[in-house]
């Protein structure tokens, strides 16, 4: 395969999102090129396993986000409970704790509208099922920066708030029943490096 | 690709930086740049700017301003026994330790509004070690510093700090060391007579005093990778040998160029001993 500019996927998810992740990403391949950012709303008080939980299940690799680190394709990141993720331009990780965003730390928008710097037009942002409007924001951000948006159908989603927000805010993005954006994330790098 | 806009926004964010210190002795060049734009970003609303440009055109000439960035430029969040395991362990594991000294020096770096001091001093009363001990309580935001020595917090918050500090271990009730009126909660005054709180940075002063045990959490999550190994640096240089190190609950040394100085006491709490 050609080598691939620096690109990335990025993901939000709140209430359900143990289940849509659940189809999302063991659908990706240990060889997939991408680094994929998700950050999942988590109650505080939650030592969060999500990383641990996902990764026995997916062939691709799963840690939690740590701060400083530099991104490797091929890796999905969690960000922690209780901190917020962020992308640095110099393709590393930065967490914070800075207040929440629409009572959420960590928040969508601000992993999103720091990647959608970082990232540009190789960035596709993907909004899945919630009860916030948390990521309509940030992926307004991933499409001025060129890149793309996808966002789960509100009609096959447990929360319906999340997909319709980010769906009302971002025009250009398409709704898509979840196996479709899972099999639209696995040709992303083939669709990048052509 | 980059977009031109978050390009050009990097520029001026630079720029923006290195004119606040040029007027000021603040230096946040080498912060995360990810988090300090988001919350500059949101200083240039407030101040009714149309872009970062703006925005250091009016520091530049009106430094007067820099103060009231500084809200901005630095993150105030903060509980007393924030993560309660890291005090349990400070509690069972460390103090055992440091009991051993006549006489001890507990550094605090990036106090904040003085929440992790008083969890300290609270923590040493219980243990009995208070009155051989002095604390240096330091930050860089002088405001946040003056409300450390007032010791004063919104009575809302006290359930979680109340909750937080049984958790980690408490002997007697937190409102044994606060009395509340008007909707505040001030704590105990003579909690603070062995502590000497001051302006000191991490990113441009040196080490001022040998310490038993630093505790420094979740400052070094908003600087880069040079400027969290100064820090750790000045930490290693400051602690005693077999002098104790804690940052934050999702902070790590794999950066710095100083990790091999210390051993990893709690890998879980983030406490390390210095070798
Ligand atoms: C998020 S607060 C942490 C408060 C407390 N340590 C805790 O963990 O709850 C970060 C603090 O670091 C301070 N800080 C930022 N830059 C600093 C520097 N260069 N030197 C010392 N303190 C700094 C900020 O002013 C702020 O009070």
């Amino acid at each position: 395969m050609k080598a691939l500019p620096d690109a990335a996927v990025v993901i939000g998810a709140s209430v359900g999102a143990i289940e849509a992740l659940m189809i999302l990403l063991p659908a990706l391949p240990a060889s997939y090129p991408l680094p994929v950012f998700v950050v999942v709303h988590i109650p505080p008080d939650k030592k969060s396993t999500l990383a641990e939980l996902f990764a026995q299940r997916c062939s691709i690799a799963v840690k939690e986000a740590e701060d400083k680190e530099s991104i490797r394709g091929g890796v999905v990141y969690f960000a922690p409970a209780d901190y917020h993720l962020l992308v640095e331009s110099d393709f590393t990780l930065s967490l914070s704790n800075e207040e929440p965003v629409l009572f959420s730390r960590p928040a969508i928008d601000v992993l999103f509208q720091s990647a959608a710097d970082a990232y540009g037009n190789t960035l596709t942002g993907v909004v899945l099922t919630g009860g916030s409007t948390d990521g309509a924001a940030g992926l307004r951000s991933i499409i001025d920066a060129g890149g793309k948006g996808l966002v789960q159908s509100p009609d096959s989603a447990e929360g319906t708030t999340m997909p319709r927000a980010a769906l009302a805010h971002c025009p250009e993005a398409r709704p898509f029943p979840l196996q479709e954006i899972a099999a639209l994330l696995k040709s992303l790098p083939a669709t990048l490096s052509s | 690709m980059k977009s031109t806009a978050a390009e050009i926004e990097a520029v001026e964010l630079q720029l923006l930086l290195t004119a606040i210190h040029e007027k000021s002795r603040y230096d946040f060049r080498d912060y995360s740049p990810a988090s300090l734009k988001r919350r500059l970003l949101q200083a240039k609303d407030h101040f009714r700017c149309a872009s970062l440009s703006e925005l250091q055109h009016r520091v530049l000439h009106d430094p007067g301003l820099i103060p009231r960035l500084l809200p901005y430029l630095t993150v105030q969040v903060s509980e007393l026994f924030r993560d309660p395991s890291y005090f349990l362990t400070l509690r069972r594991d460390v103090l055992p330790h440091l009991r051993t000294y006549p006489s001890l020096k507990v550094w605090v770096a990036g106090c904040s509004s003085g929440e992790e001091l008083y969890s300290m001093a609270i923590l040493f009363r219980e243990e009995g070690l208070e009155s051989r001990t002095i604390f240096y309580a330091t930050d860089i935001n002088t405001e946040a510093l003056q409300k450390a020595e007032a010791g004063i917090y919104e009575i809302d918050r006290l359930a979680l700090f109340s909750e937080n500090y049984r958790r980690a271990g408490g002997k007697a009730s937190l409102s044994d060391y606060y009395t509340a009126a008007y909707g505040r909660a001030k704590f105990d005054q003579t909690l603070k007579k062995q502590t000497v709180f001051s302006d000191h940075s991490l990113v441009s002063d040196s080490v001022f005093a040998e310490a038993h045990l630093v505790s420094c959490r979740n400052v070094l999550i908003y600087f880069n990778r040079s400027l969290q190994d100064r820090a750790v640096g000045l930490f290693k240089d400051s602690l005693v040998r077999r002098g104790f190190l804690g940052i934050g609950a999702k902070e790590n040394l794999r950066f710095s160029g100083h990790a091999d100085a210390f051993m990893e006491f709690n890998r879980l709490e983030r406490i390390y001993q210095k070798l």
